[in-house]
């Protein structure tokens, strides 16, 4: 029996119709193609009233497939799904033909655009004849969850899921958790004390019955899909057995070996080889820094060892892979500073007075290595001038072209505390003072009356290279005022260049761990960046924080809490639904070769040893269709997606093709040449 | 290891210490410089402001005399460097100079397709192809003690060729680490020595040359090492003018870097030519390694 195909054509407001003319694709629709009975043009199609109109054409013209172009599946397939389903047809009967992103938006030419919409609703028509009606199956969420990153972020969403009653699991790379926050001295605008804030979170989360928390740990592996997934965590060996140790600190205190502390500190400070970040470090259990300590180094000390009155230093300690297995993920594994030392004219690493941020964080932080004295590398010397580069490495083409969002407010910042804590000459050099938060603006006006230097332009360079005698013994900063339209030197004792926040050195690694893709500049990308910020396009996986994008700590507690919601609803709901687009093996015709057991990125296919064959988890397959298309025997098939549908769709955006004269009955292809 | 070479004017005339040098310091390493028959002069600076089209055909020229089997061509001067590649790119980016100056070449039979010759710099050759392990292996006179500041100058690094970092170049720095020169951070590596500026205004040339020469006697540098006949030329022949226009008493030796290179090599300084300089260099150089640099000093 002949199906009747309904074809349903969106003007999208003037998105589609301003290019393409589609009162003609749908006459082209319906007098062109075999088997259609109905074809329209609608101004909204995605409107109540569009969905109804499938819904009453289904019941009353008959209609057993549906194809509606418009825009992409990714935004609006559900709902016309769910239209299919109101008018008592199968939701798997419908395709969606994107004649926006793929047509109207990318084409100049009306004409072309509106053959190239017939050629996709042509190959769409002919491709839904072939489709087969489809049930998706349900699985149980799991509730515990990941979260992945311990810094203000993932301490948020940490919260507020396991003070809602949900278990968490949280993995942290580093020693403690707290992340970058746990290193400033102060918060923007409102000046109050970074630590006094977060700690109370920290403790919170160390303390809390239903969070189980990893630090010093990495995401290894990722298995499962959304409701269940396996993870595998690379516990990293502490060396000091985790249960018997009751954080008394005296291993540290005695610990001969001293080294710069490149991570907490930001290289302004010491630590010893067996160490805790900071006095409030969450969890109060040391670790032993291998590279560092003399027993690993030499095979003499054990200090340690000899004085831990529980007897909890191990210095056989391996590594550990610990299993666990939640229903959702949250990443939140934040940022990285940006390397100063790429941009050599502004003197960092060779110039002594030329600082980062974070080493100015740690500089007048009182917990930090001169309790908030701000002084030069030698120690004493207070500085009576001081500039502050913003920019370095953002909204820069050589290196990030994004804006990294808080740098202005972190050197306004800087200039505050520099002000009231040295009196300072404060030079702030600026491309454009970026305010536009809530209370911010305020701030800069604040600072503008404090009496701190703005100077718009791009630092050209900063140098040590005299030309005049009040340069002596100073750090020259050398940029064009652009209010000015003149070259100015300015001589200074102290540069502070405000770095571009980066992405993780490992994000994209992360991010092929769990499945969701990251921006170019390698910022995880969110499902949608107005309307679904902090969920990907892998089911169960959710991003918060500056993994994200570069943001502050308000808007990173917000996407921490977002994410937590929306595992929170998952848990809920308890049940998610697995789209039944997935792979089948003909399992009589399977030889048993096992080419596809290990190309599927799912491991969603399993080998059957007694009967020599292999066979797919339907609930683990995603649909991609590789084991498809490399089974040698062809037995594979993709529902959804198997040789009759694309063969016929291929046939239907050929729809107009000539086949070459005088060669009767020559192979198809020659027909696609000849198009 | 064979190169097409192109020696440019400048290292026919005023600053053969450079050509020679850099020839037989190609001996000792090991590299053919095969000088391109018949090349012309790359126009300089003047050239490119006056008649774009005209300045670009003249160049291209010199790469489309390029034989098929020559496909990297090396250019020692930091001008006739910059306006080769600069030459390339043009053609390589747009279309329409490609053809016009391919017309202009099609008068004397000649064609160029860009990217059919590479072309690079000396200090690349000698950075990357050569690389650390055969330089070490080839030193006979280590350069421990004398104190190297490496000027670099502005055309070399620039437009963003890719072979060193635009605004803070280290090639150099690294390359005279390698042969145990003690290199001074010089802040001024990169900035610009005037050019033909002493002709027509020379207060502000004379002032780009005194930060030069200044910068390098605050690092207590022995001596500059250029890379470019004409940053050589306003830093050796007009130090005596900008001492005595500042009232100072500058005695900085300015020497191409090959010279100094050939001398850890064990070369002789009249086979570098060593002493062809304004502001000598020999005495220093002696003072600091000791014993005169001979063949057999090692």
């Amino acid at each position: 029996m002949a199906e009747r195909v309904g074809v349903y054509v969106c003007h999208c407001g003037s998105n589609i119709a301003g290019k393409v003319d589609v009162a003609d694709v749908a006459k082209f629709a319906s007098e062109h193609i075999k088997d259609v009975v109905v074809a329209r043009d609608y101004k909204f199609m995605c409107s109540d009233l569009g969905q109804k109109m499938v819904e009453e054409d289904i019941k009353k013209e008959g209609l057993t497939r549906v194809v509606v172009a418009a825009c992409s599946p990714h935004l609006h397939e559900k709902t016309f799904r769910r239209a299919c389903s109101n008018g008592g047809l199968n939701p798997y009967l419908l395709d969606m033909t994107n004649i926006r992103e793929h047509c109207s938006w990318v084409h100049k030419d009306p004409v072309a655009a509106t053959e190239k919409a017939k050629s996709l609703v042509s190959a769409s028509a002919e491709r839904v004849k072939f489709q087969q009606p489809l049930e998706p199956m349900y699985v149980d969420v799991n509730p515990t969850t990941l979260v992945v990153g311990g810094g203000i972020a993932g301490l948020q969403a940490t919260l507020e899921l396991a003070d809602a009653g949900h278990k968490v699991v949280l993995v942290e790379r580093l020693p403690s958790i707290g992340g970058h926050m746990a290193q400033f001295d102060k918060t923007f605008p409102t000046l109050d004390c970074s630590a006094c804030i977060l700690t109370p979170k920290m403790s919170e989360v160390g303390q809390h019955e239903n969070v189980r928390l990893l630090t010093y740990a990495e995401l290894e592996e990722v298995t499962g899909s959304v409701g269940n997934f396996h993870v595998k965590i690379r516990q990293k060996a502490r060396k000091v057995d985790f249960d018997l140790c009751t954080g008394c600190g005296i291993c540290v205190e005695k610990c001969p070996r001293k080294v710069v502390d490149t991570e907490f500190e930001a290289g302004m400070g010491m630590r010893k080889a067996i160490y805790m970040p900071f006095p409030q470090a969450v969890p109060r259990v040391p670790v032993l820094d291998t590279e560092s300590c003399i027993w690993f180094e030499r095979q003499r000390c054990q200090t340690c060892e000899k004085l831990c009155p529980t007897k909890a230093i191990r210095f056989d300690q391996e590594d550990e892979i610990i299993e666990v297995d939640v229903g959702n993920i949250i990443i939140a594994t934040g940022w990285k500073p940006f390397d100063c030392t790429k941009i050599p004219q502004y003197g960092y690493g060779r110039l002594p007075n030329v600082y980062t941020g974070m080493e100015f964080e740690r500089l007048c932080n009182a917990a930090g290595p001169t309790s908030g004295k701000i002084v030069l590398r030698d120690g004493k010397t207070v500085p009576k001038s001081v500039a502050i580069i913003h920019c370095v490495g953002s909204r820069d083409l050589n290196h990030n072209p994004y804006c990294s969002g808080i740098c202005c407010m972190a050197a306004l910042k800087f200039a505050h505390l520099l002000i009231e804590k040295t009196g300072a000459q404060v030079y702030s050099f600026y491309i454009d003072i970026r305010t536009n938060q809530k209370d911010y603006e305020e701030f800069y006006q604040r600072l503008l009356q404090e009496g701190v230097h703005f100077v718009r332009g791009k630092v050209s360079e900063v140098t040590d290279a005299t030309r005049r005698p009040d340069e002596t013994g100073k750090t020259i900063v050398q940029c064009e005022d652009t209010l000015t339209g003149r070259q100015e030197r300015y001589p200074v004792d102290m540069v502070i260049l405000m770095g571009a926040l980066e992405p993780q050195f490992d994000a994209r690694e992360l991010g092929l761990k769990c499945g969701i893709s990251c921006s170019m500049a390698g910022f995880y990308t969110e499902r949608h960046p107005k309307l679904d910020p902090v969920a990907t396009m892998t089911d169960g996986i959710f991003i918060a924080g500056v993994c994200q994008g570069p943001k502050d700590i308000p808007a990173s507690v917000v996407q921490g809490a977002a994410a937590a919601a929306r595992v929170a609803g998952m848990i809920t709901k308890g049940k998610v639904m697995i789209e039944p687009i997935v792979a089948s093996i003909r399992e009589e015709d399977c030889s048993g070769c096992r080419i596809c057991n290990n190309m599927c990125p799912y491991n969603a296919i399993e080998f059957d040893e007694t009967r020599a064959v292999s066979r797919v988890i339907t609930a683990l397959c995603k649909g991609c269709g590789t084991c498809v298309s490399a089974c040698p025997a062809g037995v594979i098939e993709g529902a959804h997606f198997n040789n009759s549908q694309i063969f016929a769709e291929i046939e239907g955006a050929l729809w107009d093709a000539v086949p070459p004269a005088g060669v009767p009955g020559e192979s198809e292809s020659a027909g696609v040449s000849a198009s | 290891m064979k190169y097409a070479y192109y020696p440019g004017c400048s290292l026919e005339a005023g600053s053969a210490a450079y050509d020679v040098s850099v020839r037989a310091v190609a001996k000792v390493l090991g590299f053919e410089l095969e000088e391109l028959d018949d090349w012309n002069c790359c126009g300089a600076t003047e050239y490119f402001s006056q008649d774009e089209l005209v300045a670009t055909s003249v160049i291209a020229r010199n790469l489309a005399i390029c034989r098929p089997d020559q496909k990297e061509l090396i250019a020692p001067c930091a001008a006739c460097f910059l306006n080769l590649k600069k030459t390339d790119q043009l053609m390589a980016e747009h279309s329409e100079v490609r053809s016009k100056v391919n017309e202009a070449l099609a008068a004397g039979g000649l064609h160029y397709d860009p990217g059919q010759v590479r072309v690079r710099h000396l200090l690349d050759l000698i950075y990357t192809d050569i690389g650390e392990a055969a330089l070490r292996e080839k030193i006979k006179q280590p350069l421990t003690g004398l104190r190297v500041a490496p000027y670099y100058g502005c055309q070399v690094v620039r437009p963003m060729n890719g072979f060193d970092n635009t605004e803070y170049p280290m090639k150099m720095d690294e390359l005279f680490t390698w042969l145990g020169a003690e290199v001074v951070d010089y802040p001024v590596k990169a900035h610009c020595c005037g050019g033909h500026m002493t002709q027509i205004s020379e207060g502000a040339a004379y002032e780009l040359i005194r930060r030069l020469l200044d910068s390098a006697v605050e690092h207590e540098a022995d001596l500059i090492l250029c890379m470019c006949p004409m940053c050589q030329l306003n830093l050796d022949a007009y130090q005596a003018l900008v001492s005595s226009y500042f009232q100072k008493n500058f005695q900085m030796p300015i020497i191409f870097f090959t010279q100094l290179l050939g001398v850890a090599l064990g070369l002789d300084f009249e086979t570098v030519k060593i002493g062809k300089e304004i502001v000598s260099a020999g005495p220093v150089i002696k003072a600091k390694l000791g014993a005169a640099p001979s063949q057999t000093g090692a």
